[in-house]
């Protein structure tokens, strides 16, 4: 018995065709994962099923809840179908929750708008429902509110809203994307658990492809509003049959091709003791100010030419200590010297062009009223030598060819690119000054995952070239693995493990670099898969 | 809360304190002795000499200021120099004329604005969104004046439905009071509401995009409770900055609808005062009104936090 099927769904917003034909159906008890790249609509297949479309939105075809098609009943039906027959869960779970409201209130509003129960009654479900998705009332009472909360806490709130009222289905939009692989690792349970006890059907937007595999009974792979490919996952897995699904997993697994490294003798950044403190907002008016130390004690060098990654959780100090290399910030104790000279906001700005940044946001790092070719010129305002005359057409012709861009390309506005293209104009100007030292700042973390690969192919290629020395901070386990020769692990502000990358990815000495890799989702081996069908 | 609430009360009697120094120094920087203005050209240099001492006008600056900042919070406001009656009475007199026409139109511009901007965010780009942003942007651009002399040519010329002008006084009974009010409150208000309406509808429409408010409608709630459940209270935020805004601006602002009114609020008063040079009069009217706005600001800040519980744990 299928409890949602998706017959010959298309779907237009205004004159815009968003998707076409796409027809599956999810059982109860099962786990459907729709993935694909940005743009593919796995989203809006999903805001489909929930009717929660934009207002120009026209579809055709059918979605059936079990023995009523969702696309024909009205509105009021529609609100009595979510929340109750059909939850669902948000991606940003630090804006998917109302601010001005108690995690109880939001969470009981769902029961009481879809039951005749009395307010103590919803608030006692409330509760019940909140300790099953791990926020015991002893620790996060009914009364707290979500900025209280951390991103996985706010995301267990987010999930025992859309589950309070059992329901059939469960739809989760990206439910993880915006967390940190061990919270990722904790939520992904908890869905797999519920959808057991309850069970439930559920569709599980992501686009990735490491924990599709891992979750989904089914998978179904979706390319520019149509789906190209579904089936059960290890059948998917063991024959993809198209093309797209193949260069899908290929590019997620991505090997880049790094030349071995050629490192100078002597460092050409060196971190020592380095110390970050932050004062917190006073408690009392005139007590001495409290400090939040960001980072603690951080000593390590980069030698010329050497691929350094930084991994860590969010909140671990890894930002700051960027901040700290690039002089933005200056540090309490400790010492950054880069090229000789001492590193703090102060430092000349001539001095500043020996390192360069490129940032994770392709687009929010550009100012969208200038023109690539004006971009591309910042870094030299501080050069202690520009080049002159014709000069300036060679370098910038020189750093777009680079990066694979045209020389064209320098007379258009940032808002014509892709993001990854965009993500190739922040290396062109990255690199435009000829750096000896880039700093990657979740540099890829935002791309879909065929641009990733080719973006961190552009990387191996210019370090190739350049014999670039460069420190690439992550989240990304398997992206720092393939692109650097040597790792850090930074835990709360200090450095728990450092060495070369592939043993500490093999043989991890430290707890926390253990649960990291432990807590990471992989893709499996496709051979293996083959085999253990056949 | 309550230490939001001390510390928002602590800046508040630092602000007055300033105010305080300020209105005092800019009154004393203005050129003319009030005595010799007082007894005109031809007085004897012993006659003022006499005058400034019975005014208090004879001592050190300093000392002027402490009489006159003890004597305000004692309640003794000076005595106009010329009117010779205690500016605590002449005050007294002219506030239970501005404060009330104040709140009045503050309520009524609330009233008004809190529905028609709702109802305009509800209906985004539809027609009685656009109606409801033509109104706002005529009401906007009419001066409160016009509109004053509009309401008193239909309702009390016309209609004869109030008085033209005057106000009837307090003894005479609170609805006779607020009677002679409303013409000159609503004549306030409608600017105001229309500029109160299109923050409240822009404010609300910020709000209808945030993801919290896709949460609600994935809970099941329809449009309408999910815009009243959890759009509204955030949107309140900066419909109260503009809200305490308006209200320091209709307390002083007034002036004009007084005028057409013939009301003897606070704002012919400062006008007269300053005509006559009656600076005793004009520090304390202008104090008054500092403290007043000072603590609406006050009021205001404790709203945000009972509206906002972020602003309440960040003490």
């Amino acid at each position: 018995m299928t409890l949602l099927s998706v017959e010959n769904l298309s779907l237009a917003i205004g004159p815009l065709p968003i998707l076409r034909d796409v027809t599956f159906s999810v059982a109860p008890g099962e786990i459907v994962a729709i993935t694909g790249e940005s743009g593919s609509g796995k989203s809006m297949t999903a805001l489909s099923v929930m009717q929660l479309l934009p207002d120009a939105a026209t579809t055709q075809g059918a979605i059936h809840l079990q023995d009523r098609d969702l696309l024909t009943i009205p509105e009021s039906d529609l609100c009595d179908i979510r929340g109750n027959d059909i939850g669902m869960v948000f991606q940003e779970p630090m804006t998917a929750l109302n601010p001005v409201k108690t995690i109880g209130e939001q969470v009981a509003e769902t029961i009481l708008i879809h039951s005749a129960s009395t307010k103590s009654e919803a608030h006692n479900q409330a509760a019940a429902m909140l300790t099953r998705v791990g926020l015991p009332q002893d620790r996060f009472p009914l009364s707290r509110y979500p900025h209280e909360l951390s991103g996985g806490q706010r995301q267990r709130v987010v999930i025992a809203m859309a589950i309070a009222r059992r329901p059939r289905l469960l739809i989760a939009d990206e439910p993880t994307t915006a967390l940190d692989v061990t919270t990722q690792a904790r939520i992904l349970d908890l869905l797999k658990d519920l959808v057991q006890e309850f069970d439930m059907g559920l569709l599980m937007i992501t686009h990735d492809l490491a924990v599709v595999a891992d979750m989904a009974h089914r998978i179904i792979v979706m390319r520019h509003g149509e789906i190209v490919e579904q089936g059960d996952t290890r059948h998917l897995l063991a024959n993809m049959s198209h093309p797209y699904t193949k260069a899908l997993f290929e590019a997620s697994s991505h090997q880049v091709d790094l030349p071995a490294p050629d490192e100078g003798p002597v460092p050409i950044l060196s971190v020592e003791n380095a110390t970050r403190d932050y004062p917190l907002p006073r408690t009392r008016l005139f007590a001495p100010r409290e400090h939040a130390r960001a980072v603690n004690n951080v000593s390590f060098d980069i030698h010329q030419g050497e691929r350094l990654g930084l991994v860590g959780e969010s909140g671990c100090g890894k930002s700051t200590l960027t901040r700290a290399i690039l002089g933005l910030e200056p540090l309490q104790s400790g010492t950054i010297t880069a090229f000789g000279t001492t590193v703090s906001p102060s430092m000349p700005a001539a001095q500043r062009t020996k390192t360069q940044v490129v940032f994770q946001d392709p687009y929010g790092s550009f100012n969208p009223r200038k023109k690539v070719i004006s971009i591309l010129l910042e870094p030299f305002h501080n050069h202690p030598s520009p080049p002159r005359g014709r000069e300036w057409f060679d370098v910038i012709g020189g750093a777009l060819e680079e990066v694979g861009l045209q020389d064209s390309d320098s007379d258009k506005y940032i808002h014509e690119f892709s993001g990854g293209q965009r993500q190739r104009i922040a290396i062109a100007r990255a690199l435009i000054t000829k750096p000896e030292l880039i700093i990657f700042d979740e540099a890829v973390s935002a791309l879909d995952v065929s641009i990733r690969a080719q973006i961190l192919d552009l990387i191996a290629d210019l370090s190739r070239r350049h014999n670039l020395a460069y420190l690439f901070i992550s989240h990304d386990l398997s992206v720092v693995r393939t692109v650097t020769d040597r790792v850090l692990v930074m835990q709360s502000g200090e450095i728990v493990e450092h060495g070369d990358t592939e043993s500490v990815f093999t043989d991890p000495q430290h707890p926390y670099t253990r649960s990291l890799i432990a807590a990471a989702p992989v893709l499996p081996d496709l051979k293996e898969v083959q085999n253990a069908l056949a | 809360m309550l230490r939001y609430a001390l510390k928002r009360l602590l800046s508040l009697l630092i602000s007055l304190a300033v105010a305080s120094i300020v209105i005092f120094a800019v009154i004393e920087i203005a050129p003319g002795d009030p005595a010799s203005f007082m007894l005109g050209m031809n007085a004897q240099p012993d006659t003022v000499a006499a005058l400034r001492a019975e005014l208090g006008l004879d001592v050190s600056k300093t000392q002027r200021y402490l009489n006159w900042v003890g004597g305000m919070l004692s309640g003794d406001f000076g005595t106009s120099y010329t009117y010779r009656t205690p500016v605590g009475e002449m005050i007294k007199d002219r506030i239970w004329v501005s404060l009330p026409l104040a709140l009045y139109a503050l309520t009524l511009s609330t009233l008004i604005a809190f529905p028609v901007g709702i109802y305009a965010a509800a209906r985004r780009g539809k027609p009685g969104d656009m109606a409801v942003m033509g109104a706002t942007q005529f009401g906007i651009a009419v001066p409160n004046f016009w509109f004053a002399m509009m309401l008193v040519l239909i309702f009390a010329i016309n209609l004869r439905w109030f008085s033209a002008g005057g106000f009837a006084g307090w003894d005479k009974g609170a609805a006779t009071a607020l009677k002679s009010l409303t013409l000159p409150a609503i004549a306030l208000a409608l600017p105001q509401s229309a500029i109160l309406a299109r923050v409240m509808r822009s404010s609300l429409l910020d709000i209808l995009g945030e993801d919290f408010m896709r949460t609600a409608r994935a809970k099941g709630l329809t449009r309408r409770q999910a815009l009243f459940r959890h759009g509204l209270r955030n949107a309140l935020i900066p419909v109260l900055t503009i809200i305490g805004m308006q209200f320091a601006f209709l307390l002083a602002g007034g002036i004009i609808i007084e005028q057409v009114f013939f009301l003897p609020g606070l704002g012919r008063l400062i006008f007269q005062s300053i005509s006559a040079r009656d600076l005793i009069v004009v520090e304390s009217v202008v104090m008054l009104l500092v403290f007043l706005v000072i603590m609406v600001n006050f009021v205001v800040d404790l709203a945000y936090a009972a509206v906002d519980p972020r602003l309440r744990a960040r003490t």
